[in-house]
């Protein structure tokens, strides 16, 4: 696991400021204003370039050591101990904390846009349990941290918390991500509870070219999924959203977190899934990230992956003949029978990805997504083990 | 943090009954199908089914939250929610959207067959007075674009197509023209014996990638009891027109029907044998309709339903037993009857709507000029009777939907509003064809309990249920592929050729 913030030394900042580590490419793209560009005196290139560069009006300069900083001008130092900064990605130095945070990482499998900690749901599971706070200042912070992000970057992930509820503040972001990323897929991960009433839904019809809602349905019935977000109303709520958004001509998928008292009942779920929202474009089974509230409710929530195999299998089966495109995230190969492989995918975010000691030797380790960082004993499958050199050819379960 | 245990969630207890309707299975008296509004169902326990009713079903059941799954009960309505059923209705009838899709041209009457089942009166091949006119054609051509549907469907039949195939290229031709600036996608059918193909109308029809239909009865004995020509060779004159057609035009683009005089209902693995020496993987197994010619032959060539189901049973038996061998081979009635049972969409076909697709699914420019609602009903006019003709090509769509015979089509074209279809589990997958109940029974309405086609109904969706749910997994595969594919293609084939 890698620290997404930490402790430095640093001088010469006013404010919390966004800032793009920058080597010799990040200068010659001419894609970001230097104004907003920390020049990276860790690269011994950049080093030999010095002279002549240092007079460019660069926001700051990133360092080994406070003593390599250039005199009268902001500096941060991270030496490769206390962050993983690396040229492209996008940290905010906090002067006030004397903290440096990694806010984008080049190359990274899921850079995400934090929206906000408040959320109208109170999900049994949540690994980001919600905070009843004003944040409004993050949707200035996202449209900023957007103008530094990589052109190139392949798809970012709007998560909270509950963005919705950041009302007209969300279209701003995913305009403002239209405008500055267009190449970029958006993800935007939503209860989708909001979308029900008014026009909310079709405010957001081509304002971006590639956005996907990623909207969670944990029951066929409301008794169900109330229970699990502990909401009452919520999806009768989140149905309505659902026809709200494909209204509005929106790319939909559906997000299961697979908990105990969900996949008792996936069956049921995914042929209600068939038959009353054919349109979604995708659906992805989840594990359940240990953290957060789940942690409280081990008991209500742990399914041991081994004993969901027949149930995901048939699952998997019915939506993939009907054409409803699915994918396992957060599940161990070793804890999946073969003929599930194609689906699974290496989901969990680099930083937090984590394998265990017996993964060593594992045939596969390179194909697998690994464990949660989080991951404790009461959480982990008794079907890991290492997948043995010549096993994983073996298609028939 | 606090958490509330999930009996908290279930809202206030009892619940209302949703539009519902239910049928006591033929092979299980204990239970009961229950269907929705949208077409939705589940086979339940005839016991638990009376206590749903009675309002006595308990919300810790499991059956409760099944049927609210499948709406046909709501719960709390504080905390329920009807838009997945209205959701589901929209689909089902998805039909409706874009008005007919569906446009037949009977470019010639002229035919060199003489069948006895001949449901359009074919007339000599030297008559030409029975062909389409420059005229009608250019007016046709003026009436199919007044219409909105994105996807225009153009079938040419007869009597014999090829026959008057100048009539067939021109319309082709400005059809095209036209589209240029419409942007519509265009789709060419061509319902046709095949017969005396010429190289150059393969040229034609594979550079405007036609779709060819054609008619096969079965094995050569059969195709030409059932199928005279003078010469006696109506068989192998199809089946090498099928070869010359699938070589110039691709194997998928050849498909045939087979229509099921008394002869055929004895040969049900004979007929579909010989479509499976000849690689089709698609049969369409089709009883005699009581148009045209049929009608006058119905004592020599007729039956009643009941042969016709037996029939069925057998042949579905058969095509069951061929696709476990793993030659993929499917009906193509059963299939657009078990799409409607094992999913949730609508479909192509346009005999088996409600509302009707007489006039909102399909529209026939015949050779004379007059327009009607469905092949049915020109084929009554054919036998002299013109009550459903909507009016000219050189009037306005408009016109024709304004016309006495096509209220009187809607006002009997809602199945769900029909005497005794009203109160039928199969009516959210069903149609009505109240041109066809005319036919039969004189009446738009008609009267459900002598009805011919309401025994076809009836006998299908009850035999593919059956088959399905008491199949072995490896026919419920077969069966549920055939339903998917189905689906997966679109619209399918939506008219079938006389």
């Amino acid at each position: 696991m890698n620290k997404l913030d930490a402790k430095v030394q640093l001088d010469g900042w006013a404010q919390p400021t966004l800032l793009k580590v920058a080597t010799l490419p990040e200068f010659a793209s001419g894609l970001f204003p230097l104004e907003r560009m920390v020049l990276d005196l860790r690269d011994p290139k950049v080093r030999t370039a010095f002279p002549t560069f240092s007079r460019l009006p660069w926001a700051g300069f990133v360092v080994n050591d406070p003593e390599q900083a250039p005199a009268g001008r902001p500096w941060v130092a991270i030496p490769p101990e206390t962050l993983n900064a690396q040229p492209g990605d996008v940290i905010e130095v906090v002067p006030e904390t004397s903290k440096a945070a990694l806010r984008y990482r080049r190359g990274a499998n899921n850079n995400i846009l934090f929206a906000t900690e408040r959320c109208n749901s109170f999900c049994l599971m949540c690994s980001q349990p919600p905070r009843d706070i004003a944040d409004d200042w993050r949707i200035s912070q996202i449209c900023a941290l957007a103008e530094l992000i990589d052109k190139n970057e392949p798809s970012l992930t709007i998560t909270g918390g509950e963005p919705t509820l950041l009302g007209s503040g969300l279209n701003r972001i995913i305009e403002h991500c239209a405008n500055a990323l267009p190449h970029t897929q958006l993800h935007v991960l939503s209860n989708g509870r909001n979308f029900g009433g008014g026009m909310l839904a079709s405010s957001f019809t081509g304002l971006h070219p590639a956005l996907m809602w990623g909207i969670p349905l944990y029951g066929h019935h409301y008794g169900l999924h109330d229970y699990v977000v502990q909401s009452k109303g919520a999806f009768a709520e989140t149905m309505r959203g659902l026809y709200a958004l494909e209204a509005a001509k929106q790319r939909i998928e559906i997000r299961v977190v697979l908990i105990k008292p969900v996949v008792e009942h996936l069956p049921a779920l995914v042929r209600f899934l068939y038959r009353n929202l054919p349109f979604v474009e995708h659906v992805a089974l989840m594990g359940t990230e240990p953290t957060g509230f789940a942690r409280a409710h081990h008991d209500e929530l742990w399914i041991d992956p081994a004993d969901m195999s027949a149930v995901l299998a048939d699952s998997v089966d019915y939506l993939t003949k009907r054409d409803m495109r699915v994918s396992l995230y957060n599940l161990p190969l070793c804890t999946l029978p073969r003929s599930l492989w194609p689906y699974a995918r290496r989901s969990i975010s680099d930083w937090k990805q984590h394998y265990l000691p017996a993964c060593e030797s594992c045939a596969v380790r390179e194909r697998c997504g690994g464990l949660f960082a989080w991951v404790t004993p009461a959480w982990t499958s008794r079907a890991l083990k290492p997948v043995l050199e010549g096993e994983e050819q073996c298609t028939s379960h | 943090m606090k958490f509330v245990p999930q009996d908290a969630f279930a809202g206030n207890t009892g619940y209302r009954l949703l539009p519902l309707r239910f049928r006591r299975l033929p092979w299980d008296d204990d239970r009961v199908l229950v269907t929705s509004m949208a077409g939705d169902w589940l086979i339940a326990q005839h016991k638990d089914f009376e206590r749903v009713v009675e309002g006595k079903l308990d919300c810790t059941e499991p059956l409760f939250a099944e049927m609210e799954a499948r709406h046909l009960i709501a719960a709390d309505p504080n905390h329920s929610t009807l838009a997945p059923l209205l959701s589901q209705y929209r689909t089902r009838k998805s039909y409706l959207e874009h008005g007919p899709a569906l446009h037949i041209f009977v470019v010639s009457l002229r035919c060199h067959h003489t069948c006895a089942y001949c449901q359009v009166s074919r007339q000599p091949v030297g008559n030409t007075i029975f062909d389409m006119s420059e005229a009608t054609a250019a007016h046709a051509v003026e009436r199919l674009f007044e219409w909105p549907a994105p996807t225009l469907t153009v079938e040419f039949q007869g009597g014999e197509p090829l026959l008057h195939f100048v009539r067939v290229r021109t319309l082709v031709e400005a059809i095209e023209q036209r589209n240029r600036s419409e942007g519509r996608t265009l789709r060419f059918v061509i319902a046709s014996t095949l017969h005396d193909l010429t190289d150059e109308q393969l040229a034609f029809m594979r550079d405007h990638q036609f779709e060819l239909s054609t008619s096969l009865d079965g094995p050569e004995w059969l195709h030409n009891a059932n199928r005279p020509r003078p010469e006696r060779d109506s068989y192998q004159r199809t089946i090498e027109g099928i070869e010359r057609g699938r070589k110039a035009l691709g194997e998928d683009a050849v498909s045939a029907l087979t229509t099921l005089t008394r002869r055929s209902l004895e040969a049900p693995h004979e007929i579909i044998d010989e479509y499976r020496k000849l690689g089709f993987h698609s049969i369409s197994l089709r009883p005699l309709s009581p148009y045209g010619f049929a009608r006058k032959t119905e004592v020599r060539n007729g039956y009643p339903m009941a042969d016709f189901l037996q029939f069925y049973e057998v042949a579905l038996d058969h095509l069951l037993a061929i696709n476990r061998e793993g030659y993929f081979m499917e009906e193509t009635y059963g299939r657009m009857l078990l799409s409607q049972l094992l999913t949730p969409f609508s479909h192509g076909y346009v005999d088996l709507r409600s509302p009707t697709g007489a006039g909102l699914g399909a529209v026939v420019y015949d050779y004379d000029g007059r327009v009607y609602p469905s092949d049915e009903a020109r084929m009554l006019a054919s036998m002299g009777d013109h009550a459903f003709a909507l009016g000219r090509v050189d009037e306005s769509v408009s016109a024709w939907l304004d016309s006495p015979a096509m209220q009187r089509v809607l006002a009997a074209g809602v199945a769900e509003a029909l005497p005794t279809c009203a109160d039928c589990a199969y009516v959210p997958l069903c149609g009505a064809d109240p041109i066809d109940h005319y036919a039969r029974q004189g009446d738009t309405i008609g009267h459900r309990p002598t009805s011919d086609f309401c025994r076809k109904q009836m006998g299908l969706f009850d035999l593919l249920l059956q088959r399905w749910e008491q199949g072995s997994a490896t026919d419920q595969r077969i069966l549920e592929d055939w339903a998917l594919r189905a689906t997966r293609r679109g619209i399918a084939r939506e008219a079938e050729a006389a």
